[in-house]
């Protein structure tokens, strides 16, 4: 019996806590000579893909930029489309938002990737619905949030039309005729509803893998809707092995009345991980690297946004605030959660953090910088072969902790432990696409257009 | 001595002739594919060449006038984002100036400056953009979001005669703007990484651009921090009066099409009164004509691969075109350095085989003869344009509170 087959994604460190930026080995995060590092660092290790967040616009903290963990970074496309040359084999998957982009020309710079990288570009399809964010925008914050996923839904399925226009064989070229394409070369797409007007001829020929991998990371209940519908992979955040189990049969279970099998949707949380020679010398580390990524100002800052109150006078080794939070204007802006629930945000933290004696800090390092994987080679591959070969998860996108080195133990020390277990490749096949990789099935050759 | 220039090429499918992709040279299945395109580039990088525009429009169609120019089947057809295009082209070059074309009428300005600002760190100071104003009637369909716009030239071709294209121009003006503002955010030094304030950044070396223009607004600062150019270059193809005055007010570098050398004097002479009326930017503006070329061995040759190559497709163009032989060109090329423009720029009519023709024959003749600029190791485009390096304007602004 053969195992199940592991999949890995590696997330370039975003903008946030999770990049310790002091560590003296912390390089660039905007600097192409990282970016090439990382990826290559991820094709070593033979990921499935590159993984890379977007950026709206620079987080705020109280209505000024936030300034102690890393900001700034590249525009999503065009560093994976600079990678598309640094690399041979990997995907290069970027966050891409459905409301502050149209679909002709994403779909064009999506085909564009695709084709440049030989067939390994990837979207990870995400909404959003703020006016902060949409201030930077030709719409602005126009859209409201129960359209979110609608018109996540219809962009989607317009790009899909759009990508599949083309023939794969609409190129003849016959110099002697002069028939460059063939008569039924190129299909016209056509999408009109509330949301969009679309009457498209599309000018980017069919990719290798016939459209770039869709993954979708909202776990909301629209989300697993928009996943089960549209998307490849689902970038999840269930990493709890029971939790996980559940999220992967639930999601897995609706795949067949979209009339997909399971082997269409794969599923992959991201994890961070710390290792050591020895159990005790990787507890020692994570704990260190935690403190590293939760200083008592962070900790502080942290609260603030969800308290939305200056917190400054609180001691982060000390117990949470009393003060009740302020609901009265949203200003905690750039960062998730919504203004709504903030209430009960705070009494679920006073819980835990009276059930467990947490300190601010202490609380903060459970909430953004609790490691899911700490332990030697051995035990890290283990667990990770476990979750897959008990269906909790396909694999994970693994986010290291420093900016570009993160990745280098882990290719070099646990991704040899999962090949001896035969659940993990040991080189990629010539001219494999991301679809391959993945083990997703052929794309549709072409897609019915609403 | 003549005066020194310097040599650009313009990249486009298989060529500028409609008929190109049907020669033997040709690479017609592989306009879309990253060899094609790594090859151009290297051997455009390798000779020296001050920097490549790639072509792009948002229709299948292109910009093509041509009434029926998205469903004939005899045109090279299928295109790439130029902007990513030369992002993945700045890895596998050295030294090439990398200017894609961008269309501002439908694409979010806020997307196109920072993916700007990502070429320019990617290629280490080698980022430019050519802003296209307007939009075609098929454009818009493909985006379904603006159903008015320019239909093509007004009657009399002028176009101030037509209000939609002035519009177009207001909004490529807005475009440029907000492209430098936003490359101006972040100061060179935002970013302190000081480990006893624990800041990573200095929030007050960072700028909201707080642009409300009569198209659109975009608030924040950029989310890239300061690239090594400063400003990736700005560059326009203008014809006439509307775009020579936006290139004037908002461009770093003008493409130019004189009908001949002698033309070039006129052209200076409305760029210098419309920069002198408008310039918003300190160093002047850098003016570069177009030439359309097929190069061959003889003149007989050149004659014939012309003729066969119109005899297939007509060509329209709105540069000089020059076929001929090495020699010739190089002629041609003097004759506008003496016109004192400061660069050429060739528009190959066959891809690969006329680049291929510019670098082998025509470069090395064109340096023999003391005409071009030498590569003096200046590491960014702007420096080897002789510009310098820009300074973020909110960094100026505070010198002189």
């Amino acid at each position: 019996m053969t195992r199940r087959q592991i999949h890995l994604a590696a997330h370039f460190p975003g903008v946030n806590n999770t990049t310790v930026w002091t560590d003296p080995d912390a390089g660039s995060q905007i600097d192409f000579d990282s970016f090439a590092y990382f990826a290559r660092t991820a094709e070593r290790g033979l990921f499935d893909y590159l993984f890379l967040a977007e950026g709206l616009r620079l987080r705020e903290h109280r209505g000024q930029l936030h300034d102690l963990d890393v900001a700034g970074r590249p525009n999503t496309l065009a560093i994976l489309s600079a990678l598309a040359a640094a690399t041979e084999h990997i995907g290069l998957v970027g966050t891409l938002n459905t409301t502050f982009n149209e679909p002709y020309e994403l779909a064009r710079q999506l085909g564009t990737l695709d084709l440049l990288s030989n067939g390994r570009a990837g979207w990870n399809a995400v909404t959003s619905s703020d006016a902060f964010h949409g201030a930077n925008f030709r719409r602005g914050g126009y859209l409201d949030h129960a359209d979110r996923y609608v018109r996540a839904a219809e962009f989607a399925s317009l790009s899909k039309a759009l990508w599949s226009s083309w023939r794969d064989d609409a190129v003849v070229a016959d110099a002697e005729t002069g028939a460059f394409l063939r008569e039924d070369a190129i299909a016209r797409v056509r999408h009109e509803s509330r949301l969009f007007d679309v009457d498209a001829v599309f000018d980017v020929p069919r990719s290798p893998q016939g459209r770039p991998v869709i993954v979708q990371a909202g776990d909301s209940p629209d989300g697993r809707d928009f996943a089960t519908e549209h998307a490849d992979v689902i970038f999840s955040l269930h990493t709890e092995f029971a939790d996980a189990q559940q999220f992967y049969r639930d999601v897995k279970g609706r795949l067949a009345a979209h009339g997909r099998d399971e082997d269409s949707l794969k599923i992959l949380p991201a994890v961070t991980f710390v290792l050591g020679d020895t159990a005790e010398e990787a507890r020692e580390r994570s704990r260190e690297i935690a403190l590293a990524q939760v200083r008592p100002q962070t900790a502080i800052t942290y609260l603030e946004q969800i308290w939305n109150r200056d917190l400054s006078g609180y001691d982060a080794d000390g117990p949470l605030p009393e003060v009740e939070p302020d609901t009265g204007v949203e200003t905690a802006q750039g960062f998730a959660g919504r203004h709504a629930a903030i209430r009960a945000r705070v009494s679920q933290l006073r819980a835990q953090a009276d059930a467990e004696h947490l300190s601010i800090r202490e609380l903060v390092i459970r909430l953004t910088a609790k490691h899911t994987f700490v332990g030697t080679p051995e035990h890290v591959a283990s667990e990770i072969d476990r979750y897959v070969q008990e269906r909790a998860t396909d694999g994970f996108t693994v986010v290291g902790h420093v900016t570009p080195h993160g990745l280098d133990e882990f290719a070099d020390r646990v991704v040899p432990l999962l090949q001896e277990r035969g659940s993990y490749r040991r080189s990629y096949d010539e001219g494999a696409t991301l679809h391959d990789l993945l083990g997703l099935p052929p794309v549709a050759d072409r897609v019915a257009v609403s | 001595m003549p005066d020194r220039i310097h040599l650009a090429v313009a990249l486009d499918g298989a060529g500028w002739h409609p008929a190109a992709w049907r020669e033997a040279t040709a690479r017609p299945t592989e306009l879309t594919s990253p060899a094609y395109w790594r090859d151009l580039a290297r051997t455009a990088d390798g000779a020296g060449l001050l920097l490549a525009t790639i072509e792009d429009a948002l229709s299948l169609g292109g910009r093509s006038v041509e009434p029926d120019a998205e469903t004939r089947r005899d045109r090279a057809r299928g295109r790439l984002d130029a902007v990513l295009l030369a992002s993945f082209l700045a890895p596998v070059t050295r030294r090439l100036g990398l200017v894609p074309t961008a269309t501002t009428t439908h694409p979010e300005p806020f997307h196109l400056a920072t993916g700007l600002q990502t070429l320019d760190h990617a290629s280490r100071g080698r980022a430019g953009v050519r802003l296209v104003a307007g939009s075609t009637p098929q454009e818009r369909a493909n985006f379904g979001r603006r159903s008015e716009g320019p239909t093509g030239l007004p009657a009399s071709g002028r176009v101030e005669d037509d209000p939609a294209l002035l519009a177009a121009f207001r909004e490529v003006g807005e475009v440029a703007d907000v492209i430098r503002r936003l490359a101006d955010s972040w100061e060179d030094d935002a970013i302190v990484r000081d480990l006893t304030s624990g800041k990573f950044l200095d929030r007050d070396r960072v700028h909201k651009v707080s642009f409300e223009g009569e198209f659109f607004s975009v608030t924040g600062a950029s989310i890239v921090p300061r690239s090594p150019q400063g400003q990736p270059l700005i560059t326009a193809l203008a014809h006439q009066t509307v775009p020579y005055r936006f290139a004037a007010q908002h461009a770093d570098l003008v493409f130019v099409t004189p009908s001949d050398a002698a033309a070039v004097g006129g052209i200076r002479n409305e760029l210098a009164e419309a920069s002198d009326a408008v310039r918003e930017i300190d160093e002047p503006l850098r003016v570069f004509a177009d030439l359309l070329v097929l190069v061959e061995d003889t003149p007989d040759e050149a004659a014939a691969v012309w003729a066969r190559l119109e005899e297939r497709a007509a060509l329209t163009t709105d540069a000089r075109v020059v076929v001929g032989t090495a020699d010739d060109l190089v002629e041609e090329i003097r004759a506008l350095a003496d016109a004192a423009v400061d660069g050429v720029r060739l528009r190959p009519a066959r891809l690969p085989a006329d680049l291929d023709a510019i670098v082998d024959r025509v470069v090395p003749r064109a340096a023999a003869a003391g005409i071009l600029f030498p590569d003096d190791g200046a590491p960014t485009l702007r420096e080897r344009l002789g510009l310098p390096r820009r300074a973020s304007r909110y960094a100026r602004q505070e010198v002189g509170a």
